[in-house]
């Protein structure tokens, strides 16, 4: 393995299976196969746009990927998710399937959107995931609205709006947040807390920390170490079904940590932060070993399984590379297709000459 | 058919597709208890409730993009704005998110929603409260952009505008709300107009005044003052700015062979510019002068009174641009 390593640890901690109670052997390995997935796809796009196969901007969730699970995994199918930009793996942890978020990568027929929305605009509607957004803080407007809907309607779903940590500064966080605090919408606002906007540490725009955010708009906030698939996984199970039960919205700041830049044109590291903070946290901080090194330390884990749980996504990876390789350009007929539902039966709606 | 006002036109139609549609329901500033700052929506809350008409903060871009997210899941939301003015702190809803969710959901998800309030200028607002607010909206593909001038197209128009499966920013002139006319009222069935229809609100034979909204009162002013003067003018509503009638700006350039284009809103990059581009491309033989534009100076909106006559685009001007074009004086 590259990046993540499959060695047993060395250390022995005193109670393995500590925290473990409640999941069985196969749901562990189901967590860690998902990690594993979402991180072998995110380095399978990193390769691909490595070579000019994927173009355009490209936000990779390596290092996040624990927050994919843990958030969305406690959900039901007709529960709703909505993110920004960074998108991938939500969105396949959501039910789009990795074929269908690599073809949209590379721009094919074969992508969830038909090649016109590419790595910031995923969506899968039948599957409740209402899209990447690429205006920080834009989608947090759009999930009120899906909480809004659903109390309209008297249903029970809930809506999570992953939201980036820079986000709070804009004014839309406290617009909506207010406002599903008022009209009590279920709504779950998470902060995938990863320290950084693009290049400016938070602490460097925000004179409070990000849980003390919501304080003013009086939506509960907790906080989760997000880079702990278990923990994260049961404060969302729990949280999940209160909000389901009408407990209004929620923020919640889950903590975790971006392995690579800002987006594929930004460097790792650099000049706003150290190399050495990046290894240190890649050690002390992979979702993958976190929970890897638990389960080999429970006894509920061996090499031979990592092994061949890491084969197994890595040959389904690859399937959907392929797939997005030979999925065709979309036709030139889409290009003017999805700007209009309805078109109307007078006048013109596209005014460059085309139907003069 | 009774006489009402634009106002009551809009509010008719809010009540009959609200009727009609459970999943229409009206959000914004001051709609429900105070009954809407222009008072579109009286009488609404009381029967619909306040699950239907809702008063929200001052969160112009929070509750634009409430309006789109619930319109992701399949409900009709008219997203009211005290004035488009203030609609500026939504652009990013209005633009980023409702006209470009159908094509970056690559069809997946399309927002069956209408933005609606007034817009243009009023009696001495100043800068910020006086200004036509439609370029912005229109520019923008993937949303429609609806201007009625009198009641029977306010009300005609909002009902197609509520049941069209695209975002609509429907804009009523904030001058309007207390003009009256004859207006088909629910006893009449069921009164709709559809989008993009332009209509000749004064037919003329010797120039064309081509405009919308507000401005197709000061035109009919105009054609009224010309016909004095021997001058048969034709003034085309265009009502829908985008869907764009063009056939209709086509059909009145080969009528009259001579064109005015009369825009409440700045000259850049103007509605205007736009149906001059149009006009050469596809009518150029059948001129007999170039086409002249009248329309707001190119500069906020003034406080003081003669400063703001001479801001607005006037009859005075609209008459000059006319002879202009007709080659008299």
């Amino acid at each position: 393995m590259a990046e993540t390593r499959t060695k047993a640890p060395s250390v022995k901690r005193s109670e393995p299976a500590k925290g473990l109670e409640g999941f069985s052997r196969e749901q562990l390995h189901s967590l860690l196969r998902d990690l594993l997935l979402y991180r072998r796809f995110e380095e399978k796009a990193e390769e691909a746009y490595a070579i000019g196969k994927i173009g355009g901007f490209c936000h990779l969730h390596i290092g996040q990927e624990a927050v994919a699970k843990g958030v969305i995994g406690p959900l039901r199918a007709d529960d709703y998710v909505i993110t920004s930009y960074r998108d991938h793996t939500t969105a396949i942890a959501k039910g789009v399937t990795p074929r269908a978020v690599m073809a949209e990568l590379y721009g094919r027929q074969g992508g969830a959107v038909g090649g016109k929305g590419g790595s910031m605009h995923i969506f899968g509607a039948d599957v409740g995931f209402m899209g990447g957004h690429g205006i920080v803080g834009g989608q947090i407007g759009l999930a009120t609205g899906i909480g809004w809907a659903i109390r309209y309607r008297g249903g029970d779903q809930v809506c999570v709006c992953l939201l980036g940590d820079a986000a709070v500064n804009q004014g839309a966080f406290l617009e909506s947040l207010n406002m599903a605090a008022v009209w009590r919408l279920p709504v779950i606002y998470v902060v995938e807390n990863n320290e950084y906007g693009m290049g400016t540490a938070f602490k460097r725009v925000s004179a409070v920390p990000i849980v003390e955010r919501s304080r003013g708009t009086g939506v509960p906030a907790r906080a989760v170490d997000g880079q702990d698939v278990i923990a994260t996984w049961k404060m969302f199970e729990e949280l999940v079904s209160e909000v389901r039960a009408g407990a209004g919205p929620q923020y919640v700041d889950v903590r975790t940590y971006r392995f690579k830049g800002h987006s594929m044109s930004d460097p790792v590291s650099g000049t706003y932060r150290s190399k050495e903070e990046v290894e240190r946290k890649k050690e002390s901080g992979d979702p993958i070993g976190v929970l890897r090194d638990r389960l080999f330390e429970a006894g509920l884990l061996s090499q031979s399984q990592l092994e061949a749980m890491d084969a197994g996504v890595r040959a389904e990876v690859d399937e959907a590379a392929r797939f997005a390789d030979e999925s065709p350009l979309p036709e030139a007929d889409q290009l003017y297709k999805h700007v209009y539902r309805e078109i109307n039966t007078h006048g013109r709606l596209f005014l460059d000459g085309r139907e003069g | 058919m009774a006489s009402i006002t634009y106002r009551d036109a809009l509010n008719q139609a809010l009540a009959e597709e609200m009727a009609r549609d459970d999943s229409v329901f009206l959000m914004g500033e001051e709609v429900a208890e105070y009954d809407g700052a222009y008072k579109v929506s009286k009488g609404l809350l009381d029967r619909f409730g306040d699950r239907r008409v809702v008063d929200t903060p001052i969160s112009e871009l929070g509750f634009a993009g409430l309006g789109v997210g619930a319109a992701m899941v399949g409900l009709k939301p008219v997203i009211e704005f005290m004035t488009f003015n203030f609609s500026l702190l939504a652009l990013d809803q209005a633009i980023n998110s409702a006209a470009k969710m159908l094509y970056m959901s690559g069809g997946q998800i399309h927002l069956p929603m209408v933005f609606r309030g007034p817009t243009g200028a009023a009696l001495q607002l100043g800068a910020q409260h006086s200004q036509s607010c439609a370029t912005w909206y229109v520019h923008a593909p993937g949303i429609k952009v609806v201007t009625p001038a009198t009641p029977a197209d306010a009300k005609g128009l909002l009902k197609a505008a509520i049941r069209d499966e695209d975002p609509v920013a429907f804009m009523e002139g904030e001058l309007l709300y207390n003009v009256k006319g004859e207006v088909p009222g629910p006893e009449d069935g069921d009164f709709v107009i559809p989008l993009g229809l332009a209509d000749v609100k004064r037919e003329g034979s010797d120039v064309s005044i081509v405009t919308n909204g507000a401005m197709v009162h000061l035109a009919l002013t105009v054609a009224a003052k010309l016909e004095k003067d021997g001058v048969n003018a034709e003034v085309l509503d265009l009502r829908s700015l985008r869907p764009l009638d063009v056939d209709a700006i086509l059909a009145t350039v080969r009528k009259t062979n001579r064109a005015v284009v009369l825009e409440e809103g700045w000259p850049y990059v103007g509605i205007g510019a736009q149906i001059v581009s149009i006009i050469q491309d596809e009518a150029f033989d059948d001129l007999d002068a170039p086409v002249v534009r009248v329309t707001q100076a190119d500069i906020p909106m003034p406080y003081a009174k003669n400063l703001e006559v001479m801001a607005k685009p006037s009859v005075q001007r609209v008459v000059d641009a006319c002879n202009r074009v007709l080659y008299r004086n």
